[in-house]
């Protein structure tokens, strides 16, 4: 322990602690911008500069060890002034565009900018004048609007090693652009949108689909019909003032409802179906020599990936889409058929946890209902939007139930949304179906917590089946190197591009640090313990449709609308 | 006083740098055959003793950074010599390696003993192609002689960013990586290249050591400023009659530098200005040029002996429009990582160009002194926190230059 004195106060703070934690310590919060709770010091900003007795330099509070004897002052007027005189620096480089801004009202540089009373700018408004990047469906930047802060390359680089951005030119030219040249599009971005959770401010987002889905609610010829992801309730108090978890689901229906939805249904319910699908390709796989170990599908940013890096394992990938797609294809077959509504006239709208959704949705293959499968991606933020501009009090909101025939869903679907969840859901159905004995005990925790990488031996009376887990994709080339060297013992992979798993993905709020993605994993857990159906094979609403409809697991139908393929993306990688 | 001595350039014009042999017949390598006798404790004392502080620009305690390095346990350290001499004005590396090279490498490899090192690297300027081909003839020749025993040396080229003179944006270059400065702590001799130990030491320092294990550390100690001893390479350009290099003890003062070795100002004009330790030195008045050319007396008028280039300065020199250049060239070589440095030297500039151009005001002037002293101590790396020191030291030096610029 090192003793250490942070303006007037004492504290005992553990050895290699920085000035930060230590201010922290003590119920002082000294201001960082390119600081970031989940990533490495940059000390770049220079925001967080404190006085040190005996130093002529002020020090970056984010990256200086305290030593034993360190007088350290937060908030003397050389600290302010220099504070100031950064912000005013950075500020005046940026577009004075809050009103109009994706992070109005959300945003580092406004906070600390209101923090530190800044007034009258002395230096003049230069602003850069760099063209948006609007080549991706899911991803925006505005590079206009960075403040050189590295967060996302620290995200895209380390957390997920995507290296899909770096910094080019010098001084006050340099910029975080794509790698390898060229926009977005064409650099190795798997469209996680991670890098949107690490921006301070508005330089890269999601590309907003609110007005496309207002359209097709105003127009009196469509019929406007939703899935909900399950990692969005969790996530969307959040946005509206509520603690994580506590919106109930029947008034996030109500809300839906409100804005307009004609029918609200939910992706649990094709979650469930991915199970029976999903579960029976493995078995398949593990009985007649098929290639193994079989990945799951379900994260577009993780296919997009596979499809970068590792063009030469897309065998690998379990061939079921995603819950997202199984939905579209069914919504405007089967479902529409059920409803007798017209296909044509519906607008599939999806909402989702997730950037990489907007994407998947716009893949040319993604068509087998004979329609453009999922119409309009919404990401939680988009839709907790849309809830504040309503203007609804949920308090007060009636509760309102899901629709009929792909609105019923288990607890196995509800996990999908942490990392673990679907190899713990599909487990509890692959048991059943190879031991054909109830499954006493349906909680396999070891696939649960936010560890980079899990795995497990499961004996399946007397069949061994190795299974792992990653989340975050630099966790997942871990797996994916071992698998190309020949080297893995598994037979089941479960992928999740994001940390923590949909829970943490690229669409949720704002998620400043992993500490919020642990409170919500907890939260799903917490809601799949309360289900009183908690294997996908014993959704009712499943039941039907195999009855009616898909006749078996990987059968024609099924094939023919619930499976799909994959394309080396053959791209320029670092 | 006032005179010539010559340590690190005891071999200029004596030699053939292209042979090794001419080195070896005026006693090169007999300093590492004797350090290497000695035990690695007592020869790093011994440096320590020398009080021998580095000649790259930061002044710190060459014996003590060894010390540093030789303490951490690593199963590799690295000896790296800082030739990214980019300091305009500035040749005094150049020199070293031109005119005696083994000097160099036997100083490298007498740091790499004491420390436990086997690998060293010459980070050269990109823009000294011919004497990354001496070093290269150099190091094939000791190679061949045997005179380095284990240790290897390789020599890498810069690729012409000034910040790559920043020990740690050197580090990251010699990496691959981007030319941009680490924060510190940890320093080099805890973590340096590829995270391993590394001592990153100036040419001209490393010159010195084979000289100081000769004689003593005592003996170097006793030459100079007692708080800076030994000798400084100066390199005179500007405004002065001898425009050429002198090898001084450190209490020689400024004005001997220019009156006496420097022949003082052509055409019998006077003395405005001079600039010493580089372009990031601060421009000192006539009422200070007593002030010895040793680090802690330099610090004390708030300039720096930097590189040792002095830059000289007469009567007709407009210090405002040459201050704006400077500010021209430090918004060029801002890396761009922290957001003071990258801003603030753009900032600079705009407001020097404005007040050049007859088109700013005192309040200009006020913002100017304002944003110098935040860039100061709050930049990430030295080239932030020096930049400033020409624009603040002409204003207050040199306030008449400003105000004939506000008609």
């Amino acid at each position: 322990m090192v003793n250490v004195t942070i303006d007037g106060i004492k504290v005992s703070v553990p050895n290699g602690s920085t000035i930060l934690q230590a201010a922290k310590e003590v119920g002082i919060k000294v201001p960082t911008l390119c600081y970031h709770p989940d990533q490495a010091v940059k000390a770049n900003c220079r925001v967080c500069v404190c006085e040190v007795e005996g130093n002529r330099l002020l020090q970056a509070a984010c990256s200086q060890p305290v030593f034993e004897g360190m007088v350290v002052k937060t908030k003397t007027p050389k600290v302010i002034e220099a504070r100031k005189t950064i912000l005013e620096l950075i500020l005046s480089h940026h577009p004075q565009d809050c009103l109009n801004c994706i992070r109005n009202g959300n945003c580092e540089l406004q906070d600390l900018s209101a923090e530190y009373i800044i007034r009258d700018n002395p230096f003049e408004l230069k602003v850069r004048g760099l063209e948006k990047d609007l080549s991706t469906p899911a991803i925006f930047r505005d590079p206009d609007k960075c403040v050189l802060c590295r967060r996302c390359i620290d995200a895209c680089t380390v957390i997920q090693s995507v290296s899909a951005l770096g910094v080019e030119k010098r001084g006050c030219e340099s910029m975080v652009v794509p790698t390898m040249g060229g926009n977005l599009i064409d650099s190795p971005c798997v469209m996680c949108g991670q890098c949107v959770h690490a921006c301070p401010v508005g330089a890269i987002g999601e590309i907003e689909d609110i007005d496309k889905l207002m359209a097709a609610i105003a127009d009196p010829d469509t019929i406007v019909v939703t899935q909900i992801a399950p990692a969005v309730r969790l996530a969307l108090g959040e946005e509206i003032g509520m603690a994580t978890g506590d919106l109930p689901m029947e008034v996030f229906v109500a809300g839906l409802r409100h804005l307009g939805f004609d029918y609200v249904l939910h992706t649990n319910f094709t979650a469930d179906l991915t199970i029976l699908e999903e579960g029976n390709e493995l078995l398949q796989r593990l009985t007649t020599g098929g290639t193994l170990p079989m990945f799951t599908s379900c994260s577009p940013g993780w296919i997009n990936f596979c499809e970068t890096y590792y063009p030469d394992l897309l065998d690998n990938l379990s061939t079921c889409k995603s819950p997202q797609q199984m939905f579209g294809s069914l919504v405007k077959t089967y479902w529409a058929d059920k409803m007798n509504i017209e296909p044509q006239k519906v607008v599939s709208v999806s909402i989702m946890p997730c950037t990489a959704k907007k994407f998947e949705a716009a893949r040319p293959e993604m068509n087998s209902s004979g329609y453009q499968d999922v119409d309009i991606v919404l990401t939680t933020r988009e839709i907790g939007k849309l809830f504040r501009m309503s203007g609804l009090d949920f308090s007060r909101l009636e509760p309102s139930p899901f629709d009929s025939w792909m609105g019923a869903y288990t607890g196995a679907a509800v996990i999908f949304g942490a990392t673990g969840g679907v190899m713990e859901a599909a487990l509890r159905t692959v048991y059943e179906v190879v031991t054909k004995k109830e499954l006493t005990d349906v909680n396999f925790t070891f696939a649960r917590g936010f560890e980079g990488i899990k795995e497990a031996e499961i004996d399946l009376d007397g069949t061994k089946v190795k299974v792992a887990i990653a989340h975050t994709l630099s966790n997942a080339r871990k797996l994916m190197d071992q698998v190309r060297a020949g080297e893995s013992p598994y037979h089941f992979i479960e992928i999740m591009a994001c940390p923590g798993g949909c829970i943490g993905g690229g669409g949720q709020p704002i998620t400043k640090a992993n500490v919020k993605r642990i409170e919500r994993i907890g939260a799903i857990y917490d809601e799949d313990a309360s289900l009183p159906l908690r294997k996908s094979h014993d959704n009712p609403e499943v039941k039907v449709l195999y009855d009616e409809f898909l006749h078996e697991p990987l059968g024609h139908k099924s094939h023919e609308l619930l499976h799909t393929h994959y394309h080396a993306k053959n791209k320029k990688c670092l | 006083m006032a005179e010539e001595m010559r340590i690190v350039l005891r071999n200029y014009g004596k030699i053939d740098p292209l042979k090794i042999d001419d080195y070896i017949s005026l006693g090169g390598y007999n300093a590492l055959k004797k350090a290497c006798a000695t035990d690695k404790t007592a020869l790093i004392d011994d440096i320590k003793k020398s009080n021998l502080r580095g000649r790259g620009g930061a002044g710190f305690n060459c014996g003590m950074k060894w010390s540093f390095a030789a303490m951490a346990q690593a199963d590799q350290k690295y000896v790296v010599c800082n030739a990214d001499e980019g300091e305009p004005g500035t040749y005094k590396d150049r020199l070293i390696m031109e005119n005696d090279p083994q000097t160099l490498l036997e100083g490298m490899a007498i740091c790499a003993y004491a420390i436990g090192a086997t690998k060293g690297y010459i980070y050269c300027r990109g823009e000294y192609p011919q004497v990354v081909k001496i070093l290269n003839t150099a190091i094939a020749q000791a190679k061949e002689k045997g005179v380095l025993g284990d240790f290897d040396i390789e020599v890498r080229m810069g690729a012409g960013a000034y910040v790559c003179g920043e020990e740690t944006a050197l580090i990251e270059s010699l990496e691959g990586n981007r030319g941009e400065p680490r924060y510190k702590p940890p320093y080099p001799p805890a973590q340096g290249l590829w995270q391993k130990p590394t001592i990153v030491n100036n040419v001209e320092t490393f010159a010195a050591i084979p000289v100081i294990v000769e004689k003593g550390g005592e003996w170097f100690a006793s030459i100079g400023a007692p708080s800076y001893p030994g000798t400084k390479v100066l390199t005179l350009t500007g405004d002065i009659n001898n425009r050429t290099f002198f090898e001084v003890p450190t209490n020689t003062t400024i004005r001997e530098v220019i009156y006496k070795l420097g022949g003082g100002i052509p055409s019998g004009k006077k003395f405005k200005a001079v600039q010493i330790g580089g372009t990031s030195g601060a421009f000192i008045p006539e009422s200070q040029l007593d002030t010895p050319i040793a680090f802690d007396a330099m610090t004390a008028i708030d300039a720096a002996l930097g590189s040792g280039a002095v830059f000289v300065l007469d009567e007709t020199r407009d210090l405002v429009d040459v201050t704006t250049q400077i500010a021209k060239f430090f918004e060029h070589e801002s890396c761009g990582k922290c957001a003071p440095c990258r801003e603030g030297t753009m900032r600079m500039f705009d407001l020097m160009e404005k007040i050049n151009d007859g088109e700013g005001s005192a309040q200009d002037v006020a913002l100017l002194n304002k944003l110098g002293r935040v860039m100061s101590y709050s930049c990430l790396c030295g080239l932030g926190q020096a930049a400033p020191a020409p624009v603040l030291s002409t204003i207050k030096h040199f306030p008449a230059d400003y105000n004939a610029k506000f008609a």
